[in-house]
């Protein structure tokens, strides 16, 4: 059993990412500690999101590692042939441990709000059915939608239902949490209610990695930021840092565009 | 006797006769299936046109000949024809039952059965047209027909080739009922080798490889057809 | 031409004889079928070349044939072989029976075996990620998540291939079947009044098409609460009004 509190929450080392010719990572390295909150940043086609999903394994890198908390995804790289991942009971119990929360927030649409909270817990996890609904109550309450929970995803607003996915990410009690671009399938107005509870979580000390456009929450809220251009890390070092004193001619262009367009 | 000289073609086989039969099989089926294209297409014209009446006609005709039994179709045209052709018979002194000929009451058979799939064909391609497409067309002052021939018609044509390709596939099987009113293709050529040679398994069994041929043949045309009306369109996902 | 009432009220009732016929062999060759077809349907969507092709040749083969020469091969064919007619499928396959029944739901299974994958492959890809992305795989990936929103999708379509098949039992008469079909068949040809027996015929099978329809009408709404507008419960709150 490792040393949780030492060993660093993900250790991704050379991942390498390619759909057929095309290759999308050139073997980006990061290492995510124990509360880090990590802000991706990067133009689209950046291959941002797909590093990401090589954490929990939605993408199997053709080359590279994977570890999370101290244990490393064993995979199978031939070249010539598609990577894939060796022990399948290996990935879905890290895959538990790694909250995901998706752009388009996939949550089960033939389920309820609160069943979409407990179906991974009990199902997943084997956990008791009747903790599992008074946790999810709980976590509904706090991200502000307790009133929704017998309603359909179809029914909640963007907002309402990205914050129902951040409530399904917590019920598995994830020790690291991925956001894929959050914010960006929402209206402008319902951008803030979700930022509102990533910031929450984060000030908890969660450990937090997060791909987004959001320049002013990656500025204010991460205490590392990433930029990414064309699969490897152009920028890298905590915002107060990097933002003031882009080293990357790239990143320097990426956030003067930014703030021309926030003006 | 083996099956190659079973189906062969020398004096005892019976390839010349299975062939013919499935020349039969697709002039009856191509029959069928052009007029059901015209009654197809005068139901989907009349399901979108402005008079009440009409409408609730092509409503009935699609429902009602989409929900009976081909056979019971066939039995009626072929019994229906023939006690027409009877009594006009009977009049010049004829006695008894005159068969109507099986070739033209099959063909109409699944003609009128096939206009009613095929009228849904024509419609679901003309609901699938953009509407901004129309609006466009309409703010440039193209009139009704205009609209229809240069943008509507070219169009639909094309969303219609699937559905089409269904059709015709569901009319070249249908085409074996037509067995049953005595015509000879190829499921009844293949009910008297059967009888004649006591070899029922070896005939069906050729039947079934005629018709999977006929309809890979024909799958392949309506697809190639597919991808050549199909350039330009960019389909989501 | 004067419709004659008492013939078409005698003509109904003797069709009606032959509903529980046609309602039979329906239901073996749909319940048949089903499983058969849900097989051809995991076969199709595995991934694995050697499930997946004969499958497709099965499907291929099934769907490009016509069903009467399905059921000809099964009832007529299969005495060419003096071996079968010894084996204990024999008591079974020398009754019409049993061979239209085979007939129906082999052929049944072929269509809905592409209507299930299709209901299945439906399903979108970030409703399966996010299910991945919880730990869920396997056989549990698919009860939980993936088939209950596949079957909402596939309804509309199985309800059609039902009444193809209530229709297609129609050529069970081509085998000495009596049911609604082979009875019309007979008393047209003992009658020579076509038309009549047609609307009698015609109305059976359509009611019990209609009845078919509306039964799985209202199935789909049972069994899609989410695409139904939001309940109003005293607990919900005037939150923010939402179309």
């Amino acid at each position: 059993m490792p040393d949780l509190a030492n060993t660093p929450a993900v250790v991704l080392s050379g991942i390498r990412k390619s759909y057929g010719e095309h290759e999308v990572l050139h073997g980006v390295s990061l290492t995510a500690n124990e509360g880090d909150v990590i802000s991706i940043l990067g133009s689209s086609g950046s291959g941002k999101s797909t590093l990401l999903r090589c954490i929990n394994m939605l993408e199997v890198p053709n080359a590279g590692s994977v570890s999370i908390h101290g244990e490393t995804i064993a995979l199978d790289q031939k070249p010539g042939q598609q990577p894939r991942a060796r022990d399948n009971a290996q990935v879905n119990r890290l895959r538990a441990k790694a909250g995901m929360v998706f752009q388009s927030f996939n949550l089960w649409s033939h389920l309820t709000i609160l069943e979409n909270l407990i179906e991974a817990p009990v199902h997943v996890l084997k956990r008791d059915r009747k903790d599992a609904i008074a946790e999810a109550e709980t976590l509904l309450a706090r991200v502000g939608i307790a009133e929704k929970r017998h309603a359909y995803p179809a029914h909640l607003s963007g907002g309402q239902q990205q914050r129902a996915a951040i409530a399904r990410a917590l019920a598995m009690h994830p020790s690291v949490m991925l956001f894929d671009e959050p914010t960006s399938a929402l209206d402008p107005e319902l951008v803030g209610e979700v930022l509102k509870v990533m910031r929450d979580l984060a000030a908890e000390g969660r450990t937090m990695l997060i791909v987004t456009h959001e320049m002013g929450f990656a500025r204010d809220v991460s205490t590392r930021t990433v930029f990414l251009h064309n699969g490897v890390i152009e920028e890298e070092g905590p915002p107060s840092l990097v933002f003031r004193n882009p080293r990357s001619d790239r990143f320097r262009q990426f956030i003067s565009r930014d703030e021309r367009e926030a003006r | 006797m083996d099956y190659l000289q079973l189906m062969g073609f020398g004096p005892n086989g019976w390839g010349y006769g299975m062939l013919a039969a499935t020349g039969m099989t697709v002039a009856v089926a191509l029959c069928g299936y052009l007029i059901g294209s015209i009654l197809g297409s005068l139901g989907a014209a009349a399901a979108f046109s402005r008079f009440m009446l009409l409408r609730g006609i092509a409503g009935f005709y699609t429902t009602v000949l989409r929900g009976i039994p081909d056979l019971l179709v066939i039995y009626l045209f072929y019994f229906g024809s023939s006690s027409v052709i009877s009594g006009v018979a009977a009049l010049f002194g004829a006695e008894g039952f005159v068969g109507a000929p099986a070739f033209i009451t099959g063909a109409m058979a699944i003609g009128v059965v096939s206009g009613a799939y095929q009228m849904q064909v024509f419609r679901g391609a003309v609901l699938a047209l953009a509407k901004g497409e129309i609006e466009a067309a309409r703010a440039y002052g193209m009139p009704s027909f205009l609209l229809f021939r240069r943008i509507i018609l070219p169009q639909a044509a094309r969303f219609a080739i699937p559905g089409m390709g269904n059709v015709w596939q569901l009319v070249l099987k249908e085409s074996a009922l037509i067995s049953v009113i005595g015509l000879v293709e190829i499921m009844r050529q293949s009910q008297i080798g059967a009888g004649s040679t006591r070899q029922p398994f070896s005939f069906y069994l050729t039947a079934a490889a005629l018709y999977l041929l006929i309809t890979f043949v024909s799958g392949r045309g309506f697809r190639l057809a597919e991808r050549r009306a199909m350039r330009g369109v960019r389909r989501a996902a | 031409m004067l419709i004659d009432f008492p013939f078409l009220w005698e003509s109904f009732t003797a069709l009606l004889k032959g509903i529980p016929l046609t309602l039979q062999l329906t239901a073996l060759s749909v319940v048949t079928g089903g499983v058969l077809a849900v097989l051809l349907a995991l076969m199709r969507v595995s991934n694995k070349w050697w499930l997946d092709l004969p499958a497709q040749f099965y499907v291929f083969v099934f769907r490009g044939t016509p069903l009467l020469v399905q059921i000809y091969i099964i009832y007529y064919g299969i005495s060419q072989f003096p071996e079968l007619r010894q084996s204990w499928v024999w008591p079974f396959l020398r009754q019409a029976y049993w061979c239209a029944a085979l007939a129906l739901a082999l052929n049944t299974a072929a269509y809905s075996a592409e209507i299930i994958r299709g209901g299945l492959l439906s399903v979108p890809a970030g409703q399966i990620e996010a299910a991945r992305a919880t730990g869920m795989s396997g056989f549990l990936l698919m009860r939980r998540i993936i088939f209950p929103q596949a079957l909402r999708q596939m309804l509309p379509g199985y309800s059609n291939e039902i009444i193809l098949m209530v229709k297609s039992t129609a050529l069970a008469s081509t085998v000495t079947l009596m049911e609604v079909t082979g009875i019309a068949a007979k008393l047209i040809s003992q009658s020579y009044r076509p038309i009549e027996l047609f609307i009698c015929a015609g109305a059976i099978y359509l009611a019990l098409n209609f009845i078919v329809a509306r039964l799985f009408a209202a199935l789909e709404y049972a069994l899609s609460p989410e695409r139904r507008p939001a309940p109003v419960s005293a607990a919900d709150k005037p939150e923010k009004a939402r179309a």
